[in-house]
């Protein structure tokens, strides 16, 4: 999104000595965090897409009951890749990005701590999302199995099945490297000023979040690496017939899993903790409270794992204690949603499209922590696992909550990078037309959940039909609303309003966080000394 | 704005409108007919409850808030940002209403868990992509798959009807399945029949898992290939069947009454295919389905020699439940996954190699000895010989025809 912006900087800072080589060079062995952030943000933006276009093939075929456009292995394969894509390959590496970007411009810093691994990692991330892209036209399809690649059902996945093993090596490399990077630049790059307890909530959440990439990735790659000696090797880890356990492999994933859902979660906390200050005019309620929310929020969700597992066959003790420790989480969160209440309540608000999409997470995030609580409640469990029910909660949890927070990040702190301010118009047609279709899309899966629809079929008994259709026209309501945002991004890259924004952009933002005190867009370098004010509003 | 808000209202209007359509339409989590179902309704319903109040509560604040304290009205931020006093509360009354779930919920999987003193034990099998079920007292076992009319109208789906009579025939043989009464001419090619067409599609099996009321009954779960997931909404719960291993549930039918469900957990191309039917009747109509049951699955095959007609129409229906799945409703397989029947030099080729390859079975194809004579012999017949694998050999095998051309150690 930058590359004009980032040409733009060449004309203004042409005098100087250290910009950016010309030429698209630049981009392969560049490790520069504000030109790697914006790599990592376009790719997302891409794959967002791409992971969009697969979520529309699954909401066209369940448009009308009756198998129309697709096999259902090409079905299945498109949940497996929608979620793979989305999460490896959209939210994730747009928190990421974010990171790069922010991280060093609100603690004071010059760049990353690991330049060069960051450019690694980066294009470990490109190489792994095409390893896994490339299964689709493979022998035997993409994988078929899920993203949760279950055994013994992974097992019969043809060609691709090593190329996605391998592909999710490779992703984890490239998340653990991010991950140490983004610890190491915090630990070690702040301004002298800039304590611990006076870093933003975004910073805060991306260091609780690198410490939960690195815990989990080398799980999720030790599972996957023992389906690939199961499958070529011999080994039995997950055969019965041969005195393993397949439910083994399912304790292994969700260990990995449970957390991984938390690292898309957590940064969007931050995000949401910077913007709604800002909009109401007012610091942010309960700053110490939130980094021990935060903090308690991702050690719990290490001792949880098993509730994606309640049907499994449990013991009753763990029933028991996965159940509890579940309901434990609500406990945070709900501290998270209130100081975010208590932080608009007797503001000065006003509602751009950066703040409107993050009210709107606060809500819909709210919902979807509801259902959250409801199927934490293991013997009700029984009914809502594996049903649509499930699907409404993880997408409230995921698209309205991440992406709603990724598309505000956007809104927020485009104006900063680019220099320009995007057209509020427009911005405020995407909120609204995103936040009524996310609803038409996905509040009624609740109901088909309830009423008895499995997760990850291709076709349906009749009396699902009605909200199936209704979802699918919501889906592409959504689908296609997004568009606009991609439209915003490039027309404010070109100059947008062609109205240049201050250096604070916000009213009174140079207070709450340091990237508000630079220029816009700040020069290729910045902080080459450190800061000596440190804003404070924010605590 | 104008537009949109027309355009929701018409949604609605759109939604509600279909809704009628349906009786058995629903909004929320059905009661169920088991003393366990209704008391994991309750649960469900005060869990929903409590977070509707909570909701009404937080989202209440928040848009008193952002009507009354915005800048446009001229509402002056203040700037309070901490209150220990605030923050404790609102951490003790959520921990407080979760203990008040917690009470409840613990008695709900206590009950849940509670497999003593069963009267009867049920044994489950997953099978891609079908059910099988085995009476442990009484000895009765029979598989229940997908039914043929939705077997057929999901795989002809977008293909020419027309190409496929004897699937067609099949629609007004079997038992149990009707069109809802619409006549399908094959020679016609007309009316090609939709989901729509067939009563309870995807939700109906050829055979049901037939229980007495007020019994309770012991289910053993576990599965012959990957995990699948054995749910009935109206029973409760769901429980996986997970291959090398047995789970354990239970259940007490208050009412008879046929109550439906599906495979809940991914179990491959047609995991959205293996319905689950249970039917429950008063015990002296349950010993009687028991009896007769029995009785017919102690009866020899018939054997007697049928028409090449004949062994081509009753063939498609061994082919519609045992191989379609696979090879798919017109024999042309899944590429990269499955074979082709049509032009296979093992399908059309020496007789006798294919009866011992059927029996046998291979890694990839599960050994279809399971099946009696007379079907082996019909689908045999059908696969070399029907227009809708595309396959025109010119020669069946009777049922007597049939003997074992695999051996092994039995």
């Amino acid at each position: 999104m930058s590359a004009v912006a980032a040409d733009h900087h060449d004309h203004e800072h042409e005098h100087e000595h250290h910009g950016p080589i010309k030429g698209p060079l630049r981009w392969l062995i560049t490790t520069n965090h504000k030109d790697i952030g914006t790599m990592y943000l376009v790719f997302a933006l891409v794959m967002f897409f791409v992971g969009g276009i697969m979520a529309l093939v699954i909401r066209a075929e369940l448009f009308e009951p009756g198998l129309q456009f697709v096999d259902p292995n090409f079905f299945n394969s498109m949940t497996t890749m929608h979620a793979l894509v989305m999460v490896f390959g959209a939210v994730m590496p747009a928190f990421v990005g974010l990171a790069n970007w922010q991280i060093p411009l609100m603690i004071g810093a010059p760049d990353m701590a690991l330049p060069r691994m960051n450019n690694m990692s980066f294009w470990m991330l490109v190489a792994g999302i095409l390893l896994i892209a490339s299964t689709l036209f493979m022998e035997g399809g993409a994988p078929s199995a899920g993203w949760t690649f279950y055994p013994p059902l992974v097992m019969q996945t043809g060609k691709a099945f090593p190329f996605a093993v391998f592909a999710v090596h490779l992703l984890g490399v490239s998340s653990i490297m991010g991950a140490i990077n983004i610890i190491a630049t915090i630990f070690n790059m702040r301004a002298p000023a800039m304590t611990l307890m006076k870093m933003p909530l975004f910073v805060w959440t991306w260091l609780i979040t690198a410490f939960l990439l690195i815990a989990i990735m080398p799980v999720f790659a030790g599972a996957v690496t023992m389906l690939l000696t199961d499958r070529f090797f011999n080994t039995s880890f997950f055969d019965a017939a041969g005195g393993g356990d397949p439910v083994l492999y399912q304790h292994i994933f969700w260990f990995f899993g449970h957390p991984e859902v938390y690292v898309m979660i957590l940064p969007t906390f931050g995000v949401a903790s910077t913007i709604i200050p800002i909009f109401a005019r007012k610091p942010l309620f309960g700053y110490s409270s939130m980094v021990y929310a935060t903090a308690a929020i991702a050690f719990l969700s290490f001792i949880v794992w098993a509730h994606h597992m309640f049907s499994v066959g449990l013991p009753i003790a763990a029933e028991l204690y996965f159940m509890y420790a579940t309901m434990l989480i609500a406990i945070p969160t709900g501290v998270k949603v209130f100081n975010w209440t208590a932080t608009m309540w007797k503001g000065s608000l006003t509602f751009e499209t950066p703040m409107l999409f993050s009210i709107a997470f606060v809500v819909l995030f709210t919902l979807g922590g509801f259902t959250g609580l409801m199927m934490s409640v293991a013997p009700v469990d029984f009914q809502y696992h594996d049903t649509y029910f499930i699907v409404a909660h993880f997408h409230y949890t995921l698209v309205p909550a991440s992406i709603f927070i990724l598309m505000a990040a956007g809104y927020f702190w485009l104006p900063k990078w680019t220099g320009n301010m995007y057209n509020e118009k427009l911005g405020r047609l995407h909120f609204w037309l995103s936040a009524v279709s996310v609803n038409i899309l996905f509040f009624p899966q609740h109901f088909l959940g309830l009423a008895g629809m499995p997760r990850r079929i291709p076709d349906y008994a009749i009396q699902f039909a009605d909200w199936n259709m209704v979802s699918s026209i919501g889906a592409f309501m959504y689908g296609f609303s997004q568009l606009i945002f991609v439209y915003i991004v490039i027309d404010t890259i070109k100059g947008g309003t062609g109205e240049k924004v201050t250096d604070e952009v916000w009213e009174d933002a140079a207070k709450h966080s340091l990237e508000w005190t630079l220029p816009s867009p700040p020069p290729y370098h910045t902080f080459t000394t450190p800061p000596e004010f440190i804003p404070t509003e924010h605590l | 704005m104008k537009i949109f808000k027309q355009l929701l209202a018409s949604l609605v209007l759109i939604a509600m409108g279909l809704s009628t359509a349906n009786a058995d339409y629903t909004l929320n989590l059905m009661q169920g007919a088991t003393q366990l179902s209704h008391e994991l309704y309750d649960l469900h319903m005060l869990i929903l409850w409590i977070c509707v109040f909570i909701g009404v509560a937080v989202f209440g604040t928040m848009f008193y808030s952002i009507f009354h304290h915005r800048k446009s009205r001229g509402h002056k931020a203040e700037q309070f940002h901490e209150h220990t006093t605030v923050e404790i509360i609102w951490t003790i009354i959520p921990t407080l209403i979760l203990v008040g779930m917690a009470i409840p919920a613990t008695k709900a999987v206590v009950h849940l868990d509670n497999t003593q003193d069963t009267e009867m034990s049920i044994k489950v099998t997953g099978h891609q992509w079908y059910w099988n079920y085995e009476y442990l007292d009484s000895g009765v076992h029979f598989e229940s798959h997908l039914d043929a009319g939705s077997e057929i109208v999901h795989r002809i789906n977008g293909k020419d009807s027309g190409n496929f009579p004897n699937y067609f025939k099949l629609l007004k043989v079997v038992e149990g399945v009707g069109t809802k009464g619409k006549e399908i001419n094959a020679a016609t090619r007309s009316p090609s029949v939709k989901p729509t067409d067939v009563p309870n599609y995807l939700l109906d099996v050829d055979k049901r898992l037939v229980v007495p009321v007020k019994k309770k009954i012991r289910f053993l779960f576990t599965a012959k290939d990957v995990i699948h997931s054995w749910w009935v909404p109206d029973l409760g719960w769901k429980k996986d069947a997970n291959p090398g291993f047995v789970n354990e549930a239970w259940t007490s039918v208050d009412q008879p009454g046929i109550y439906r469900g599906q495979c809940t957990e991914l179990c491959g191309r047609d995991h959205g295919f293996m319905p689950i039917v249970v039917e429950a009747m008063e015990q002296d109509k349950y010993d009687a389905w028991e009896k007769s049951t029995l009785e017919k699955q102690k009866q020899a095959a018939d054997l007697a020699d049928l028409s090449h007609a004949e062994l081509i129409e009753k063939g498609a229906a061994v082919y519609l439940k045992n191989c379609v799945a696979c090879h798919q409703i017109d024999g042309t397989g899944v590429s990269g996954w499955f074979p082709a029947l049509k032009g296979s030099e093992k399908v059309t080729g020496n007789m006798d190699q294919l009866i011992g390859f059927l029996q046998a079975g291979t890694s990839k194809m599960p050994s279809f000895r399971k099946l009696a004579d007379n079907d082996l012999a019909e689908l045999i017949t059908f696969i070399r010989n029907a227009p809708e694998i595309g396959n025109n050999v010119g020669d069946e095998i009777q049922p007597n025809k049939i003997t074992p051309k695999y051996d092994d150690d039995e």
